[in-house]
């Protein structure tokens, strides 16, 4: 029901918006919760487990009842608290967990077999048969029980994340936040305030008090105009900070366009990182409700809760309201509804010495023993020492005191201590480093309490800074004191909730004492209290005091379970914001990538560099015609790949060669200038990091080259080499893997192919088998390598990257006139299979030199990492599984790569594995599947046969063991 | 995580690669025994409480630093340019 | 006659511009990547200073103007925007020619910072991050060296390869912070 008054809402701007299809009435500034509760919308939800019918309980973000679905199809979001959710014209809410409708829900069936459904339920009735569980218990289980659903439709709504920097973060807008923020703006530091509320000002907004002899409402607003108008000053409204990080990092959630209508082109929410120097932690309280029978009906809300509907949206929850208070504050609740002209059925304060009313009946010594009503509140008995009396009334406003929201105090491990003054746990310093409280999450919850503390954590924390403070006034307001008697659970028979997001009740936790889970992590896991989306912000404490009170032990023994972040839920969009489709990694592209692209290659991630894979000619439907055409096209012509994706190092300095020499199994400084060379690298545990070759320019001046996979972790392999063991070493290594867009140029034509593009004559003087040079092409410097990774007479050409795409249009179409043309990376894979080269196939991390037939290459003449520990013993020897080659000879004639070898007549299964494969393919010039493998003692066993044994495929193939290289042993095609 | 690079200053720990213990400074001669190096390669202390490892600053300036920190707490008590180290340990 | 064409690396990306923010390519003549020779920072730095007017920058610093400028880029080491090198240079320090190894973009305009707020993680605001200040650090998961080369101006370079995710990220920014109409305040 509205009621008169100023309030925060605007009267002149109404909002229409639907709660399950019903329109409801009223005005920007409003929640969903406080213009559900204008229209006596008492109903909004139904409980996790019994289904039991809730209302609206708080009013922040702790709201543990009204849970609501907001939007529809792709835009709908489950568990939106109502309290957070601002209206506008057109917003669509839905209640949940309900069937088939919130009034009528079927499902509350469960609330009559609530004595089968306490703690433990679940784990000792849904233990047999095992195999249920999958098929019955759990769809049943989740239909039944539970929150709102997801829409299961790709999410389309943006999200943000950024990154935030300052002085000094204030967390929370409250009267303490406010003047911290005022403090430390003042003294000229950069400094940031969050709150979570739409309107800064905390409880301030809620509350009929004056600040400086002016409505604190209107102080708090003053404040925030003037830090408006600040340049050091960063206000963040709708902003939680979810997570206190390490080295002053915090996580925050703002929520951008939760509150508007229609796609705005803005992020529906942005995630923040926050660094910053000092924090000053202005959280607040949360006020704590009393267990009591049937405690949970709809219209059953927190004492401060109604204050602030009252005060700021001007909207009483009801028309004859009770209060239970255990303390002063209940009182302030009755007032304020007598000043606002809603009739107080009674204060019911718990303690006999409770204060006197002002118009209102005061019952001391009163506690709430049960109530009435079931879609809404009706009545509420309570017990005297003179015996039980009934009230008829509409909402019942509770306040069991507050609890300093210490949350972010713990999430780096602090644990929180127990104050005998406020019944409650209470921050300690140094918990978070750089972190202060103030105000009432350090447990100060009067008013002027909370601003002369903000002011002086604020004084506190600039100057460690450096900067000087001037005088701030402070302003005169409200110092009433906190008289509060405790009272968690008032005593009786019937269920008294204590966690009503997830349906448990102090019974429950008394189960969990009974059987035997008394450490309050046991507890908690146990009856789950604490654990729904509210993280037990309301009921922890009480959870807490039941519990010691059970276990006979007092509550700062019993201590409280570990806060973790996030402080609310925190969408995984947010957090993963712009990683969705191409924001997702960086896509590295070749400067052949739109012609490769032009000429319908199927483009294949090889790290986050694009290769193509082939490219398909008129009338080839499959992959493989293309990859034969290419490969042939190689042995017989001439083909063009690029191959600019490969590391490149340029090394220089006198000790150049010293550190290859290194990092190196062989030699290089003993390459001679214009010549490059094929190099081995270990890691220092003796396996095969990378291979590549290196060219020498000049005398102090190499170019390395490494496979794309490892072109990252070798360069930061030869850093750790240098900084890290050798730093006398006068050496300097730049990545130019970038800066040059280079071409495998292979086939018995590519001599003919490169005369006329090349300046200079190619020829066995200039360019002899692993000959290297600087060429000119059309007058660019470019480079020209005689390697082969191909087995055919081969060259790579480079050029600066900005002639990549003109230079191989131009091999292209020169090759294409010789009879060749482009080939990918199946054929390249076809190729250098065919001629056994190693790849990272190969070289996967648990192969050696010995292994690979490579021994040899590790120069015994000089030590390099990995030297000594490829000496091991089991490093080497018959045992090994050693590179070998595959060829079918059986009736099957496909090899699979990972497929498994055993000897011919063995049973395959594991314990007769003798090796497996690792790259295969069809290669045209054998017309056979070609196979490279690692067999145990393989190099000895040439000529035997094996069985490729694929038990994922289902292919079974006879095989000959081989030497790896099938295609022209002698190699005399590369070097002709 | 912020880690203070000894060139560039603070910076997220999303720019540094981790290596792990520090003792990977040390590599024994290639005639040591075994033992040494095994205990260079393999064999790691796991305090509870100070440790000191290396990390690279690979999405910054390259550098190795050693890096003491306390696993407890999470502070990050030095940094140093291993190079540095690595040279005043010779 | 062979006749090659040359690409830019953000060919046909840039420019763009958002909101009050413009993103542009940058074309030096040449990139060179000079590391001075162990101990030989200072000599390094008087022939630079002799052969271009500039001195090498200490670190997370850029010395110079769009002509010819030296940004930090790693210890002992410095990237030449501008001029060719002058051949002398290699007797105090290695030259590496990265003249199409980078792309490089400025991005400009009064919510800059915002624009970058969204996607690298280290502090550019105007008090902290001042004319000639510079970083090498990711953009996204990009690495990037980044200098502040005007009150409300950026240069950022990247790998050439990556030039196209670079103006992505970007744009995509860009695109934000324009509809968030964004200031600095509520």
């Amino acid at each position: 029901m509205r009621v008169a008054g100023k309030g925060q809402v605007d009267r002149r701007k109404p909002v229409r918006f639907t709660f399950d299809g019903r329109t409801v009435h009223g005005f920007a500034g409003d929640t969903v919760a406080s213009a559900l509760l204008a229209n006596d919308v008492k109903l909004v939800a139904r409980s996790f487990k019994y289904h039991r019918p809730r209302g609206v309980m708080g009013v922040g973000s702790e709201e543990a009842n009204a849970l609501v679905t907001v939007g529809r199809g792709a835009h709908q979001e489950p568990n939106v608290r109502a309290t957070m959710q601002e209206i506008y014209d057109g917003l669509e809410v839905r209640s949940q967990n309900r069937w088939p409708s919130l009034d009528v829900d079927l499902l509350a069936i469960n609330d009559l077999a609530a004595p089968f459904l306490g703690a433990g339920f679940y784990y000792k009735t849904f233990m047999w048969p095992k195999a249920f569980w999958e098929r019955v218990y759990e769809p049943i289980i989740r239909r039944s029980a539970g929150l709102g659903a997801l829409s299961g439709e790709h999410n389309e709504d943006l999200y943000e994340k950024a990154f935030a920097f300052c002085d000094v973060l204030v967390i929370g807008a409250g009267p303490a936040g406010l003047m911290a923020t005022l403090t430390v703006a003042r003294a000229g530091a950069d400094v940031l305030l969050a709150d979570e509320d739409s309107v800064l000002g905390g409880r301030l907004n809620g509350e009929r008090e004056e600040i400086d002899g002016i409505p604190a409402v209107e102080w708090a607003a003053d404040v925030v105009d003037e830090l408006a108008s600040m340049p050091n000053v960063r206000l963040m409204p709708r902003t939680t900070v979810t997570g206190a990080y390490d080295q002053g990092t915090f996580g925050a959630l703002e929520r951008v366009t939760h509150h508007l209508s229609g796609a705005t082109g803005r992020p529906l929410e942005c995630f923040w990182r926050i660094v910053a120097k000092r924090t000053i932690l202005c959280a607040g309280a949360i006020e704590r409700p009393i267990a009591f029978k049937n405690n949970d009906r709809p219209g059953i809300m927190g004492a401060a809760a109604v204050r602030t509907y009252l005060q700021r949206y001007c909207v009483a929850p009801g028309k004859a309201v009770t209060v239970f208070t255990n303390n002063d504050d209940g009182h302030r609740t009755a007032r304020d509804l007598k000043a606002a002209g809603v009739h107080v059925t009674a204060v019911l304060d718990s303690r006999k010495d409770g204060p006197d009313g002002e118009g209102y009946p005061v019952i001391r010594g009163a506690e709430v023993c049960d109530t009435g009503g079931r879609k809404a509140l009706e009545s509420v008995s309570y017990r005297t020492v003179s015996g039980e009396e009934n009230l008829g009334t509409d909402c019942l406003a509770v306040s069991g005191g507050w609890n300093p929201t210490v949350h972010l105090t713990c999430h780096m491990n602090g644990r929180p201590a127990w104050r005998e003054d406020i019944q409650s746990f209470g921050p300690v310093d140094g918990m978070v480093p750089g972190m202060s409280t103030a105000g009432a999450c350090n447990g100060t919850f009067s008013t002027l309490g909370a601003l002369n503390e903000g002011a002086a954590k604020a004084k506190e924390a600039v100057e460690a800074l450096g900067f000087m403070t001037n005088a701030v006034d402070l302003p005169s307001a409200d110092d009433a004191p906190y008289n509060l008697a405790s009272l968690w659970a008032v005593a009786g028979r019937g269920r008294a909730w204590l966690d009503f997001q997830n349906d448990v009740t102090v019974k429950d936790v008394k189960q969990a004492v009974k059987e035997n889970f008394r450490s309050v992590e046991h507890m908690k896991r146990y009856t789950t209290q604490g654990m729904a989306p509210d993280q037990g912000k309301n009921s922890n404490m009480g959870a807490l005091a039941v519990l010691a009170d059970a276990t006979g032990r007092g509550i700062p023994e019993t201590g409280t379970t570990t806060f973790r972040p996030p402080f609310v839920p925190v969408s995984i969009a947010a957090m993963g914001a712009g990683a969705q489709g191409i924001g997702f990694a960086p896509e590295r592209l070749t400067t052949s990538h739109d012609a490769c692209v032009t000429a319908g290659a199927p483009m294949i991630e090889a790290g986050l560099w694009y290769r193509p894979s082939f490219y398909p000619k008129a009338g080839e439907t499959k992959w493989r015609q293309s990859c034969d055409r290419e490969v042939l096209m190689v042995r017989n012509a001439v083909g063009v790949c690029d191959v600019s994706t490969l590391g490149k190092i340029d090394i220089q300095g006198p000790d150049a060669a010293a550190l290859l020499d290194l990092v190196y199994t062989n030699t290089f400084s003993t390459l001679k200038m214009g010549k490059v060379r094929y190099g081995l690298m270990l890691r220092e545990d003796g396996t095969v990091m990378d291979d590549g070759t290196t060219a020498r320019l000049d005398k102090d001046h190499f170019v390395m080259t490494t496979t794309t996979a490892a072109a990252g972790p070798v360069l930061r392999h030869l850093e750790y080499v240098h900084q890290c063991l050798r730093p006398e070493l006068d050496v300097s290594m730049v990545s130019v893997t970038e800066q040059w867009a280079q071409f495998a140029v292979a086939g018995p034509k590519s001599r003919e192919l490169l005369t006329g593009i090349v300046g200079e004559d190619v020829d066995n003087e200039n360019f002899p088998f692993m000959g290297c040079g600087e060429i000119t092409v059309g007058g660019v410097r470019g480079r020209l390598f005689r390697i082969s990774f191909s087995g055919e007479h081969a060259y790579e050409i480079a050029v600066p990257a900005r002639y990549g795409e003109s230079l191989y249009k131009l091999l292209v179409q020169k090759a294409e006139a010789l009879g060749g043309g482009a080939y990918g990376m199946e054929a390249l894979n076809v190729l250098r299979i065919e001629k056994g080269f190693i790849t990272h196939s190969e070289i996967h991390g648990r192969t050696t030199a010995f292994d690979i037939g490579m021994e040899r290459m590790v120069s015994a003449k000089k030590d390099c990492i990995g030297k000594t520990m490829s000496e091991r013993p089991g490093l080497y020897g018959d045992d090994r599984e050693q590179l070998v080659g595959l060829k079918p000879v059986g009736a099957v004639k496909q090899l699979t790569a990972g497929a498994h070898l055993f000897e011919v007549d063995a049973e395959p299964v594991r314990e007769n594995e003798q090796g497996y494969t690792t790259s295969v393919g069809f290669s045209p010039t054998f017309e056979s599947f070609l196979g490279l493998a690692f067999l145990r003692n393989g190099r000895a066993r040439h000529g035997e046969q094996v069985m490729m044994v694929d038990h994922l495929r289902g292919v079974t193939t006879r095989c000959e063991v081989c030497d790896p290289v099938f295609f022209d042993p002698e190699g005399g095609r590369m070097r002709g | 995580m912020r880690l203070s690079c000894p060139h560039c200053g603070e910076r997220d720990r999303r720019e540094f690669y981790y290596m792990g213990d520090a003792v990977a400074l040390n590599r024994p001669d290639p005639e040591a025994s075994d033992v040494e190096w095994d205990d260079y390669l393999h064999n790691r202390d796991n305090p509870a409480g100070v440790t000191r490892d290396l990390w690279y600053h690979e999405g910054g300036c390259g550098a190795w630093i050693v890096v003491t920190r306390n696993t407890l707490t999470h502070e990050v008590i030095a940094t140093e340019l291993a190079a540095n180290v690595k040279e005043a340990s010779e | 006659m062979v006749e090659l064409l040359a690409n830019t690396p953000c060919e046909g990306l840039l420019p763009i511009t958002v909101g009050d923010v413009s993103l542009a390519e940058d074309l030096p003549m040449c990139l060179t990547i000079l590391t001075a020779r162990k101990g030989r920072l200072e000599s390094c730095s008087d022939l630079l200073k002799s052969a271009h007017g500039i001195v090498m920058p200490k670190p997370n610093r850029a010395t110079g103007t769009a002509a010819a400028r030296a940004i930090w880029f790693g210890p002992d080491q410095a990237m030449l925007s501008g001029p060719a090198p002058n051949w002398s240079l290699q007797n105090e320090a290695t030259v590496v020619d990265q003249s199409d190894a980078w792309a490089v973009v400025t991005l400009e305009g009064v919510s800059a910072e915002d624009v970058l707020a969204r996607l690298v993680a280290v502090d550019l605001r105007a008090t902290t991050f001042k004319r000639g200040h510079s970083a090498r650090t990711v953009l996204g998961h990009m690495a990037i060296s980044i200098t502040r080369v005007g009150e409300q101006a950026f240069q950022i370079m990247t790998l050439r390869s990556m030039a196209k995710t670079l103006v992505h990220d970007l744009q995509r920014a860009m695109e934000s912070v324009a509809a968030r109409g964004y200031s600095r305040r509520v």
